[in-house]
């Protein structure tokens, strides 16, 4: 009887210890994505990231889990929630989350972090950082091309730097093409709603258009389904911003200015699969295509190939150095 | 009589009832949102779960849900005590915006204190006291209005709310900003204004601060129902044509408490700006100034009961993240759909009457077989 019982053991430790020893072979690596509070559904940044996830997901077969942080005390919780799972990478959406993600960097040293729009500077963190006036500036050139009445206008979000950004290289583009163009200038708000305060943009897209304008760029997250409305309403263009948004209203959205999170996180995954995933900052520019124009089926009629020419002439300059894009985040901190 | 119609006796007293009622309101929330998640795939025993180990499962998790309750509490107060006087208050958000970037801002304020070590026990005073004065007068403009006006306090507070962000936007992003920084947020407080955690929270911004709120609270319920100056805000707010007729002034009253509310507000700064962050970020306030308008009501205007309230809605808070990682399923939304639930549960005063009726019929019933 002993003898049976001491054989059951064995074969037990036996099997345990192969399984132990099997697991990280064939162990499926665990990515957890915090997405800040606009969440999944904002058709923008938070929705790009998301796709990038559910495509590593799909593609490289890894164990995938987003949660959308429900506010800003949140976020520290659940990157620590993710760390304490073991989970082998953690990928934070947006600058909001920069003071949590070096809070946690800091307690658990060996875990791995990817930061998205922000630079956290911990030796365990890749951040990731786009050039969004690059893009802005291109967009900007192309608005100032189909300008007839040469005003073009702006609207954006909140009034924060990372919007300032993003207008200060669209005026830029713009005024490349058109040095006298007029560019009418809106922000939506001073609190979070004006990512989602869909009414309003409209109002106001409806009476820069009033004005003359006949491009609106606008980076206000939810908010811009609102502008492509007035556009629609009013048969003029629009540009969106972040995920390719063409297709919302075809034929009045004249491009999105593109800004890749779902290439950065699924490389990322990739990389980090092959083991070669380094923390420190990378910036996506231009160059690199992390932020673009999108030109698909929806807009290929507005953006003709000459036009598309001399995006890529300017796209050339940007990467050269001939052309030298303003960027807020400097300028602001000479002052 | 015996000791069941004692009991059932004492259960027709205001206050038991409105505790009673607010105890059930929220069981009742509870269980309808239990159902929805039930119908939705999760076992609702899994729900209660994930809620039991988010806010009790460790040292860190319980901190951060007193972090997240000690804000509704001081919400819960700057809507309750306008209540008491009969205004409603739903600017606690501009009062606790303009209260944190004042609170932020005492580093510049008054710059000697980095410069002379010897005054640096005065800097979280100082601080707290900016807070409360920002809060404080922010909150009294409506009171004013109201007082000398007649202005409905409703529609003036939500207007400062806005105006409220505005300033606080423009101080971050122009006045008081961190150069270091390409964000909306101010300049890093020095090491004297940080309020120390306590190491058993592992990391949760938690430390004596909960203590001074409890205090707080109990000084405050002291003050409302056993002091004459707030026997007159009572006054006022039960009948202010009564209190007028006896001589007491409404628009005193109606001043003085939205000064107080707001001020309170503001010390909201000091848990975040003092406690966590140590400067001000344009939106960290996770709409603590809307969701003390619940806490409120559900402790149904006792300044006591502000209390449990916002420790349920602190709980809700911190768990609504862990509802949307534990389970494959539900999202964050279903924890604001509890929050919504349980408020359905307390305001629906007609369910409640129809059950004190039954209940007083009973006890009188009761009452007359005895003496017949």
């Amino acid at each position: 009887m002993s003898k049976i019982k001491n054989k059951c053991a064995l074969f037990g430790m036996v099997g345990l210890l192969t399984s132990l020893l099997a697991t990280p072979s064939w162990a499926e690596l665990k990515v957890g994505l915090v997405l800040d509070s606009a969440g999944k559904d904002d058709k923008s940044f938070n929705s790009t990231a998301y796709d990038g996830m559910k495509r590593a997901e799909k593609e490289l077969g890894i164990v995938a889990k987003t949660v959308e942080a429900p506010d800003p005390s949140s976020y520290e919780t659940l990157q620590r929630a993710f760390a304490d799972k073991k989970f082998d990478l953690i990928i934070a959406i947006g600058f909001l989350q920069l003071d949590a993600v070096k809070k946690n960097a800091a307690r658990y040293p060996d875990q791995k972090f990817l930061l998205i729009d922000s630079d956290a500077q911990m030796p365990n963190v890749r951040s990731v950082m786009f050039e969004e006036q690059e893009g802005s500036y291109l967009v900007g050139a192309l608005a100032a091309m189909h300008s007839k009445t040469g005003k073009i206008g702006f609207m954006g979000g909140m009034d924060v730097p990372l919007i300032r950004r993003f207008q200060l290289g669209y005026e830029a583009g713009a005024k490349k093409i058109n040095p006298k163009i007029e560019i009418l200038i809106n922000y939506l708000g001073v609190t979070a709603e004006a990512w989602s305060n869909t009414p309003k943009a409209k109002e106001l897209a409806l009476a820069q258009y009033n004005r003359g304008a006949d491009v609106i760029f606008v980076a206000a997250g939810n908010s811009g389904m609102g502008v492509f409305d007035a556009a629609e309403a009013q048969n003029k263009l629009a540009i969106g911003v972040d995920s390719n948004q063409d297709g919302i209203k075809p034929g009045h959205i004249l491009t999105s200015m593109l800004k890749r999170g779902d290439e950065v996180v699924f490389d990322s995954i990739k990389l980090l699969k092959e083991g070669k995933l380094t923390p420190g900052l990378f910036r996506y520019g231009v160059k690199t295509k992390g932020v673009d124009y999108s030109v698909d089926s929806f807009n290929a009629k507005l953006v003709s190939a000459d036009d598309r020419k001399k995006l890529e002439e300017l796209r050339a300059g940007i990467i050269s150095g001939k052309i030298s894009v303003p960027d807020y985040y400097v300028i602001q901190k000479k002052k | 009589m015996s000791r069941w119609s004692a009991f059932q006796t004492s259960l027709l007293h205001p206050t038991v009832r409105s505790f009673i009622k607010s105890v059930l309101g929220s069981i009742l929330g509870l269980i309808l949102g239990l159902i929805i998640c039930k119908f939705a795939g999760e076992s609702p025993f899994h729900i209660l779960k994930i809620l039991y180990t988010s806010c009790f499962g460790s040292g860190y998790d319980f901190g951060m849900t007193l972090f997240c309750t000690a804000p509704l509490i001081l919400t819960g107060l700057a809507v309750a005590i306008p209540l008491r006087a009969g205004l409603f208050n739903i600017g606690a958000e501009g009062q606790l915006t303009l209260g944190a970037i004042a609170v932020a801002s005492s580093s510049v304020v008054w710059p000697s204190l980095t410069s002379h070590p010897a005054l640096q026990w005065l800097a979280i005073p100082f601080a707290a006291t900016l807070g409360f004065l920002a809060g404080g007068l922010w909150g009294a403009i409506p009171g004013v209005l109201k007082a000398k006006r007649g202005s409905h306090e409703v529609i003036t507070t939500i207007m400062l709310n806005f105006i409220a962000a505005g300033i606080s936007a423009y101080l971050a992003i122009y006045v008081l900003k961190d150069p270091e920084s390409t964000q909306a947020q101010t300049v890093f407080l020095p090491e004297f204004f940080h309020l120390k955690p306590f190491t058993i929270f592992n990391g949760a911004p938690m430390g004596h601060l909960i203590w001074i709120t409890l205090l707080g609270v109990v000084l405050f319920h002291l003050w409302i129902t056993k002091s004459a100056w707030g026997y007159k805000l009572r006054a006022v707010g039960e009948n202010e044509l009564a209190a007028e007729t006896y001589g007491i002034s409404k628009q005193r009253s109606w001043m003085s408490s939205m000064f107080i509310g707001g001020g309170v507000a503001g010390l909201v700064g000091v848990v975040e700006v003092l406690g966590n962050s140590h400067r001000f970020k344009m939106g960290f306030s996770a709409d603590y100034g809307f969701v003390g308008i619940a806490v409120a009501l559900l402790a149904r205007g006792n300044i006591l009961g502000i209390l449990p309230s916002a420790f349920l809605f602190g709980m809700l808070q911190k768990g609504s993240g862990s509802l949307d990682l534990e389970t494959e399923k539900i999202t964050r939304e279903l924890s604001y759909l509890i929050q919504g639930l349980i408020i359905l549960g307390v305001a629906s005063e007609g369910l409640w009457e129809i059950l004190s009726t039954h209940l007083k019929t009973r006890v009188l019933k009761g009452a007359k077989r005895k003496n017949g």
